[in-house]
């Protein structure tokens, strides 16, 4: 594809409040014409890159660049791009008429013409005969519509909406998400939408980027990254999903829940750890336990408008979601069955904890700000080390005090039969922890390691 | 007592303690100056204060020439106060707090010591008391009053409002004239007020500063009062009373008065 099919591209843009890094070296490119929506839960940075594309923060290293033109430090006023924010910013002081015309009386729009672009504005988010109500008298939906209407009638070339339906309720948000949708196909110019609703972003997008940390995660279109998400996170934060440990056997054989499955996959090591995502509507229930691939008992089955959700135990102590047309009672005994394509094997970020550290004596590191008794090695204080150790291998303590260094529970993936933990410590690095308890996101707790189980290199 | 707590139980009575205090310290007052004003020398019911005060050339001087100094002194202020609330309200400005400190470190010492100093100051740098010193003085002793107004409607301003109006297109300088300017006028308004209705009845401070040289109209009232004329006095009073009453309907006839800086 040649550069200018892109209207925007973001080259390893990076940005840092104090010593926070929100974003880390994204890189992002945007076709003309698309509708990319960056997605991602509270925090993640999405609404700071939304901020630099608009150009009120500027990155602290990277570049922004607009029909291959460089736009890093162009100020917002000059950029031919408009913003539709998540608390709508209408002036109290000007009418409708008078917001929608702001941009245009500051180009100098002749008066006449002015007069027949607001009204088309108004037409086109279906606020015709409004011009002269007080925007305070407006409902929300309302005072959205009058939002996006002051940002389209200066024909953007881009768009940028910042979460713009977050505060409409349900019924209004689906509504406003057609409309939204038609707009983009009648007006032809690029947006750029920035939401922490999956199913939205789903809905309306050419292109999701679904962002996490700072990082981005996966690009692509809403059937990839529904169907083939790049990484776990991807797979919970993207509809419901069963993320399982799995054993690659060979090429299109996985083992997973004890059973060995036919997939689709291939170009991994033999017996190399993956994570296997199984969607629950994926799951076919069959009557006769043998007939399955796995057996189960359900455990829990509730009624959700279209499809019943259901949950079922597994002799080898899995719990699978399902959902399914049909009801099968708790109690029953049931047959799993999922089609090869169905069976989503991914390569594992990480198979073990792995961190930098500094011996205090022989039987001593230092690592997450804490000192970690090991045994006995032939290393000196001061020689930096590298620490493995697996992620089944640490105890976590309610008290923070109570564990040999502190840290912060971050995200929680459930993983059928066991809790994946992502801690952040207090010295910013994370770790990883495998645990049957039940802990609770942004708990403070406390980490312990065995002696034995810490696994020393020297560097 | 069982009598005075069903009494105390209900919660409208509560407000008693303060209707009395109003009625009287402030409405029975306002109506013996309204009374009084319509009585002549031997006691009886007549315009005749105010048909003095409109034919004795004097008083009118005074009372034109005091409200163009409490003018000035609210256009000073304005002046002064409109940019010092916007770089404190914007703390890309540095340090707003101590802004913010330094200029209501004054008005913990009391205005007429505050005014002293400045006679002993303007005499310690050989400066002639008069009109000058006069307007320096109101001009010190309300310009907190200024500024508060404004630096809470600038602080209370939705920053996303400023830029929105950068992303359709406006520089510094439009941002400033078509989104702060406007929001910040309640600000401004509540100010005028705050200035002008007591400077144009400080008789004290005018002393002080002009050597008695400068007379404003509230030295006038006061020395009517004191040399006995108490129904001319009051009458000055009402008329004084009246001119404050329009500046704040000037002020809070804005449909945006809820937005004012909270101290109207």
């Amino acid at each position: 594809m040649k550069e200018l099919d892109y209207i925007i591209q973001a080259e390893h843009i990076t940005k840092s409040f104090g010593d926070k890094t929100v974003l880390n070296d994204v890189s992002l490119n945007v076709k003309r014409g698309e509708f990319v929506t960056i997605l991602g839960s509270s925090g993640c940075g999405k609404t700071t890159m939304l901020r630099i594309l608009a150009g009120f923060e500027t990155p602290t290293s990277g570049k922004i660049k607009m029909n291959g033109h460089d736009i890093t430090t162009m100020p917002p006023y000059r950029r031919p791009m408009n913003t539709v924010f998540q608390r709508y910013a209408l002036f109290p002081h000007l009418n409708v008429y008078e917001n929608i015309a702001f941009g245009l009386k500051l180009q100098g729009v002749k008066e006449k013409e002015m007069d027949r672009r607001v009204i088309q504005a108004l037409k086109m988010v279906g606020m015709s005969d409004y011009e002269e109500r007080d925007v305070n008298s407006l409902s929300g939906g309302q005072q959205q519509r009058v939002a996006i209407a002051r940002a389209i009638v200066n024909k953007p070339h881009v768009l940028l909406l910042d979460e713009p339906l977050s505060a409409l309720d349900h019924k209004m948000r689906k509504d406003m998400q057609l409309e939204l949708k038609q707009m983009h196909k009648k007006l032809g110019i690029t947006f750029i939408y920035v939401t922490h609703d999956q199913e939205e972003a789903l809905t309306l997008s050419d292109t999701i980027i679904v962002m996490n940390d700072g990082v981005i995660q996966q690009i692509g279109t809403p059937t990839d990254i529904y169907n083939e998400p790049a990484n776990s996170f991807v797979a919970n934060f993207i509809g419901e999903s069963n993320i399982l440990n799995g054993r690659m056997l060979k090429d299109m054989e996985v083992e997973v829940m004890g059973v060995n499955a036919e997939c689709v996959d291939k170009g991994f090591d033999t017996d190399e750890p993956v994570d296997v995502v199984i969607r629950p509507e994926d799951v076919y229930m069959l009557k006769k336990p043998e007939a399955g691939m796995w057996r189960g008992k359900v455990s829990s089955c509730i009624f959700k408008g279209v499809h019943y959700e259901m949950f079922v135990d597994t002799p080898n102590g899995y719990e699978v979601q399902v959902h399914d047309y049909n009801a099968f009672e708790a109690g029953t005994e049931v047959g799993m069955l999922v089609k090869p394509e169905d069976i989503h094997v991914m390569k594992k970020e990480r198979t073990c904890n792995s961190v930098e550290g500094e011996m205090i004596d022989s039987n001593h590191v230092a690592i997450f700000g804490g000192e970690f008794e090991c045994t006995d090695s032939a290393l000196e204080k001061g020689d930096k080390v590298c620490v493995e150790f697996d992620f089944d291998k640490v105890e976590l303590t309610d008290n923070p005090e109570d564990g040999t260094a502190e840290a912060q529970i971050n995200f929680i993936l459930y993983k059928g039969n066991h809790y994946h933990i992502t801690l952040k410590t207090k010295d910013g690095e994370k770790l990883y922890v495998n645990t049957n308890d039940v802990w609770e996101d942004y708990d403070d707790v406390g980490i312990k390691i065995k002696p034995s189980d810490l696994r020393i290199t020297k560097q | 007592m069982k009598k005075i707590l069903k009494f105390m139980g209900k919660r409208s009575n509560w407000a008693l303690p303060y209707i009395i205090f109003m009625a009287i310290f402030v409405v029975a007052p306002l109506l013996l100056v309204g009374y009084y004003s319509f009585l002549d020398n031997e006691g009886a019911l007549s315009l005749y204060n105010f048909e003095k005060f409109c034919t004795s050339y004097d008083t009118i001087n005074t009372f034109i020439y005091s409200i163009g100094i409490a003018m000035m002194t609210t256009l000073i202020c304005i002046l002064i106060g409109y940019p010092a609330a916007y770089f404190m309200a914007n703390s890309e400005y540095g340090t707003p707090k101590v802004m913010a400190m330094l200029f209501i470190l004054p008005m913990w010492i009391n205005i007429l010591l505050r005014t002293l100093s400045t006679v002993a100051l303007f005499d310690f740098m050989k400066l002639p008391l008069g009109e000058g010193a006069l307007i320096f003085g109101m001009v010190y002793n309300f310009l907190p009053f200024m500024i508060y107004p404004i630096y809470n409607t600038m602080q209370k301003m939705d920053k996303s409002l400023i830029e929105a109006a950068q992303d359709l297109g406006a520089n510094r300088r439009r941002v400033f004239r078509d989104v702060i300017m406007p929001l910040s006028m309640p600000g401004v308004y509540s100010g005028v007020v705050m200035v002008f209705m007591p400077t144009i009845s400080t008789f004290a401070v005018s002393e002080l500063l002009t050597m008695n040289k400068i007379k404003l109209f509230g030295t006038t009232i006061q020395e009517n009062i004191n040399a006995g004329m108490l129904n001319y006095g009051a009458a000055l009073s009402l008329i004084m009373l009246i001119i404050i009453g329009l500046t704040s309907f000037f002020g809070s006839d804005d449909d945006e008065s809820n937005e004012t800086g909270g101290l109207l």
